[in-house]
């Protein structure tokens, strides 16, 4: 590239894209968009016309910084940029782009602020503000929280309109004709006399001209794409065998390795012996790492085996308690004044409401549960004097390389994270573990890529899990109505333990002890909701749901004991109690589409549940029959609004897929620590939910809200409790601890 | 030893323990065979060894009785294999991570039984896991599969 070329390109950068890279302290500053990375790698005739689309002679590549762990997030925001770019889907390449703080998630902060997603107060939507600065201040570049389709929805139409427009106007330049005249179709600007320009052709123009902004995006009328199904951009690849993951990644002279870590988490080896492993078939190394030890050679199941040949002594002496037993004490031991970390609800007179009344009593439990996805977590690392490449799956880039910084010393700009497909996730890689072990082995092997791949049993034993939790209730009711409600939940906080493994702090309450349980859209005349912060044990994490995914069983089975006390209809006393509009008719479409209150055959019987999270009321029924004793899982109907179904076929794929995992959990599964190691080793000790136990499950995505949401997580919630209804329906018998296993057979 | 993979054969030499998963994964490079488990709970690693299904990871590379077929040679992208098909058109994957041993899984249910009822498909599919939960998309992939192959 000539140098008057680069003058002239980087005098484009900085006027279109502002400051470059860092962070600027002062609020305004933040307001200010971010650098647009894309401009650092162009090559000659490249164009990148927002952070989000990059154009040169050979084709169209659409930017989803969002990480797809099977969610299908690539091909969702490649969709939301086609709509305005007028590209077809298979015109183009998606790639995920490289960690900026161009890419941070503004939609994250809406979730964390301390405000009920129906408050849209001016307080509420300023502090979210406020929250959306901090998020692109630590550039945040997340994916989680059910947030990729509202983060991006917006952002990533307004890109495509951005890159349509200067194609057009560039277009203009070429041609000396008005863009105004011009429209766009399929990757080309057509020309008022009819003739096609490729969007490619005009790549090198656009490149020197300053992108146009501010274009209005399409009214929802126009949309050809947004609310139709269209086909993912990975299903081909995923349909044949073909889509590689961060598993399958091979680079020239990678070796392969993997670990045996300290079974007592976060605790090390005191000494190892590799003498025998040493001799094994294919080994080069065994090397001491943080928490274990590590093995090297020629292919992976080579080190796996050579990594149980290793004589460890291990460290001993955890810093939670050793037995299962410890850890449910410690919770129990938690509902005391000065362990209580919120109670933003709080209405009526909760105390003088229980005072000589006849109060409902019960106690909740939801144990530890593990990710699991069925790629095992595993990451590649190059380590070089001047850089370090990581390929790996990750919903974290941005976190990683700092976490490299600290173990390799390079600066920021020299980590370059490659982001691969991932074989699942549900929370499992917002863990930054197997990339920092790889780098610490990569770090003793300058110059050779290693790739890191954890086994089944090791994976098991390291998952940071799903919090422990438990709840107790207590309420009253009166003709026919529930009065009061107290609901107290105790858990470690989730967000203490995952930001703390990355050296960082949350100030204030961790909403997420009460989430799913403190904002539902219920009015009871005395309605009370504290969280309590049990002290750290065994590491936790980000389970599909997070602090929901226990608190809408707590919440809305203790609501279910209520309403049946009170011999009322659950769906009608539900709905009498609900003040959300949109709420009232996500459950008002259930009872709908399953004829709520029709006669069942005998042994057969239904459970209604609901419960707001990450700003979607979602409803389900489960339906449930008795076969000798044991219960079968017959139906299940839901219905949830978003705001707006951007693609109904991956809508309704992701709710199928998230109430098989939700009851499949409920049912079947936890993690368990005894001698202070988890006890769980592969799926035949929590295998979840397989074909057979699968439900019919029946899906209807509403449109009310106005406001559009994601749809990852919310089906979850309410799943178990409306399981544990319809088991109380079938039975008479109230299943209050998950895995229900443990107190009813299923078939 | 000698293996015959997807139509080709290949002469290796690698300890005879080693689990075919493995050899073909990391020995001959064939990607779509997934690791999960390692202990026959999860499906991924599904082959076909002389037409029937089974699990690579439980099969000593030194043991194998016959052709092996991976979800590569099944059918390819350009020209794929009725399962392959039906997959498709029923949008199943997620993660996809575990598809290519259901769909080997699937396929060779169907070359055995090319009208399978319900409860046929979920005894023959019941050993494979899919942790996004994509069962209901299965059940009816299945389903357009056997059509698809009785050609009716």
């Amino acid at each position: 590239m000539s140098r008057l070329g680069k003058i002239a390109r980087r005098t484009f950068l900085i006027g279109s894209a502002s400051i470059a890279g860092g962070v600027a302290f002062g609020y305004y500053m933040y307001q200010r968009p971010a650098a647009n990375p894309l401009l650092d790698d162009l090559a000659e005739g490249e164009a990148a016309l927002t952070p989000y689309v990059k154009i040169d002679a050979s084709g169209i590549t659409l930017i989803t910084p969002r990480a797809d762990s099977g969610q299908g997030a690539y091909s969702v925001q490649a969709m939301l940029i086609a709509e305005e770019l007028d590209v077809e889907l298979d015109q183009v390449r998606v790639d995920p782009g490289v960690p900026s703080p161009a890419y941070y998630n503004t939609a994250l902060a809406t979730e964390a602020a301390p405000f009920r997603s129906t408050d849209d107060s001016f307080g509420a939507n300023a502090t979210r503000g406020v929250m959306d600065a901090m998020m692109k201040f630590m550039g945040m570049q997340i994916t989680g929280g059910s947030t990729t389709v509202p983060d991006s929805f917006v952002k990533l139409r307004q890109a495509g309109a951005s890159a349509r427009e200067t194609l057009k106007a560039a277009a203009a330049a070429q041609t000396g004709m008005e863009a105004s005249a011009m429209t766009t179709r399929a990757g080309k600007v057509i020309l008022p006399d009819g003739q096609e320009l490729t969007y490619e052709s005009l790549a090198a123009t656009a490149a020197g001209i300053a992108p146009v902004q501010d274009v209005p995006l399409r009214d929802p009328s126009q949309w050809r794409m947004i609310g139709t199904s269209v086909p993912r951009t990975d299903i081909r690849a995923k349909s044949t065998g073909t889509q590689d993951y961060g598993i399958d990644f091979e680079i020239d002279g990678m070796v392969h390795a993997t670990v045996r870590l300290n079974p007592r988490r976060g605790l090390g080896a005191k000494g190892f012996d590799a003498s025998a492993a040493q001799a094994m078939p294919g080994v080069t190394r065994v090397l001491g790492i943080t928490g274990g030890i590590a093995v090297v050679a020629d292919n992976t199941w080579r080190a796996m085996q050579a990594a149980q040949a290793v004589d460890v002594e291990w460290e001993t002496g955890t810093p939670y308690p050793e037995e299962q037993d410890g850890h449910w004490q410690v919770l129990s031991d938690s509902f005391v004044e000065d362990r209580l970390d919120s109670r933003n609800r709080d209405e009526g007179d909760v105390a003088a409401a229980l005072e000589g009344a006849e109060v409902i009593e019960a106690e909740y439990r939801a144990p530890y549960l593990a990710h699991s996805p069925l790629e095992p977590i595993n990451a590649t690392v190059r380590v070089t004097e001047d850089r370090v490449d990581v390929w790996t799956g990750t919903q974290i880039p941005r976190f990683l390389q700092s976490e490299i910084t600290k173990i390799t010393g390079h600066e920021r700009d020299q980590i370059h994270i490659h982001g691969l497909m991932m074989g699942g996730s549900f929370g499992h890689r917002l863990e930054p573990r197997v990339v920092q072990e790889a780098t610490e082995i990569a770090a003793q092997m300058p110059g050779t890529p290693v790739k890191l791949t954890y086994s089944r049993e090791e994976d098991w034993t390291h998952n940071d899990t799903r919090q422990i939790a438990m709840a107790r209730g207590r309420g009253t009711v009166a003709n026919g109505r529930v009065e009061t409600m107290d609901l107290s939940i105790a858990m470690p906080s989730v967000v203490e333990s995952q930001m703390g493994r990355i050296g960082m702090s949350m100030p204030g309450p961790d909403l997420q002890i009460v989430a799913g349980a403190w904002e539902q859209p219920y009015r009871i005349p005395n309605y009370r909701v504290s969280g309590y912060r049990a002290p750290a044990l065994a590491p936790i994490s980000s389970w599909r749901a997070v602090g929901a995914s226990t608190n809408g069983f707590f919440h809305d089975t203790f609501l279910d004991e209520l309403i049946h006390a009170a011999g009322a209809d659950p769906v009608e006393e539900r709905l009498r109690l609900m003040w959300h509009d949109t709420s009232r008719k996500t459950l008002e479409a259930v009872a709908e589409m399953s004829n709520w209150g029709e006669a069942l055959p005998e042994g057969t019987a239904r459970g209604v549940a609901f419960c707001m999270s990450f700003g979607v009321p979602t409803a389900e029924v489960v339906q449930v029959s008795l076969q000798d004793g044991a219960v079968k899982l017959d139906k299940v109907w839901v219905a949830a609004d978003v705001g707006t179904v951007v693609d109904p076929v991956m809508f309704e794929n992701m709710i199928q897929g998230g109430i098989v995992w939700a009851l499949g959990h409920a049912m079947n599964s936890e993690v368990t620590y005894s001698g202070g190691a988890v006890q769980q080793q592969n799926y035949y000790d929590s295998e979840g939910m397989r074909l057979a136990q699968t439900p019919e499950i029946f899906v209807r995505g509403l449109e009310n809200a106005d406001q559009i949401r994601g749809m990852g997580e919310p089906m979850v919630p309410p799943a178990a409790a409306a399981l544990s209804n319809a088991i109380f329906a079938a039975t008479g018998q109230r299943i209050r601890e998950m895995p229900m296993m443990k107190h009813i057979d299923f078939v | 030893m000698r293996l015959t993979v997807n139509g080709t054969e290949h002469e290796l030499e690698v300890e005879p323990d080693m689990p075919l998963l493995w050899v073909l994964r990391d020995t001959l490079g064939i990607k779509g065979v997934k690791y999960g488990c390692g202990v026959a709970q999860c499906g991924a690693c599904t082959v076909h060894i002389a037409g029937e299904a089974q699990r690579s990871c439980q099969v000593p590379a030194g043991d194998v009785w016959g052709p092996v077929t991976t979800i590569e040679g099944l059918g390819t992208p350009d020209q794929m294999h009725a399962v392959q098909q039906a997959w498709e058109e029923h949008q199943v994957a997620q993660c996809g991570y575990c598809q290519g041993g259901q769909m080997m899984q699937a396929a060779a249910l169907l070359s055995q039984m090319p009208d399978p009822t319900d409860q046929d498909i979920d005894d023959a599919m019941n050993g494979n896991l899919c942790r996004c939960g994509t069962y209901p998309r299965i059940r009816a992939a299945v389903k357009t599969a056997a059509t698809k192959l009785r050609g009716v």
